[in-house]
């Protein structure tokens, strides 16, 4: 029998740094979509308390408890990462296991904005993506989400098909920042 | 050209695509007649000045968007999500 033994998304290809920032790979743990079903949306918030601590995101926003987190993911969707979804949620949501389905950098340092400014249309100034602000958007030609995490912390999350290439893209802004000085 | 999401707030042109006339969302009856479904289909207004399409938030959120905007000045005045236009499940 064959001995499988199991590959992060970005092994081999990270951590990288320069351009005053520096990447890494981050294990988020356990990854769900929770996607209410309709009409279900109120009490699945209910379901979402009792269960897990945290509440339904508002469009744009994460809630962090621990190791868990819940990121606002979309239309009608979000992601609970760092844990297993408490099995009283899929009377009121659909949940999907997404735990193999992603690629999760950290990118951090002083330079970090200037490199994701290469890279996403989305406006990241602490007025409109404070800590804790949570954006679904596109990195270089990718559908992304994007996640502050501290100051000049930022998680990136692109398809674990597309790792290899946010790894370069993610070099090519970084060699580039660092050219400018 | 930045489209004003009702999810997401203001975003660039980049995350969205272009979907077609909001004329889409009126289906005629299965009924309605060659004339109906003929119009629904194929004919579309060219208007100079305002007009209302679809566009998909695909790199971002993932709704369907009414935006209503200016085809002369290139004004976007506004956006409502395709489902609350529609209602049902669209």
């Amino acid at each position: 029998m064959a001995e499988l033994v199991a590959r992060t998304p970005c092994a081999g290809l990270l951590p990288i740094a320069g351009g005053g920032v520096r990447v890494t790979e981050v294990d988020p743990g356990p990854m769900t979509a929770i996607a209410p079903f309709r009409g279900k949306e109120k009490t699945l918030a209910g379901a979402l308390k009792r269960a897990h601590g945290v509440g339904w995101p508002a469009p744009g926003q994460s809630e962090a408890s621990g190791d868990l987190r819940i990121l606002w993911f979309g239309h009608s969707h979000a992601l609970l990462t760092g844990v297993a979804p408490k099995p009283t949620l899929a009377n009121h949501a659909a949940l999907t296991d997404q735990g193999d389905a992603w690629a999760v950098v950290q990118v951090e340092g002083a330079g970090t904005r200037d490199v994701l400014a290469r890279l996403t249309p989305l406006d990241l100034r602490d007025g409109a993506f404070p800590v804790g602000a949570c954006a679904r958007s596109e990195v270089q030609h990718m559908q992304a989400a994007i996640l502050r995490v501290a100051g000049d912390a930022y998680r990136v999350m692109v398809f674990r098909s597309m790792a290899r290439t946010l790894v370069h893209d993610l070099q090519v802004a970084m060699r580039g920042v660092a050219a400018r000085g | 050209m930045r489209i004003p999401c009702p999810i997401c707030g203001s975003r660039d042109i980049r995350e969205f695509d272009y979907m077609g006339h909001a004329q889409a969302l009126d289906r005629p009856d299965p009924g309605a007649g060659a004339q109906a479904w003929d119009d629904y289909l194929h004919n579309r207004d060219n208007p100079a000045g305002p007009t209302r399409d679809l566009w998909f938030h695909g790199m971002g959120c993932g709704a369907w968007l009414v935006v209503e905007r200016d085809t002369v000045s290139h004004e976007v005045t506004g956006a409502t999500l395709a489902r609350d236009v529609k209602g049902g499940a669209a």
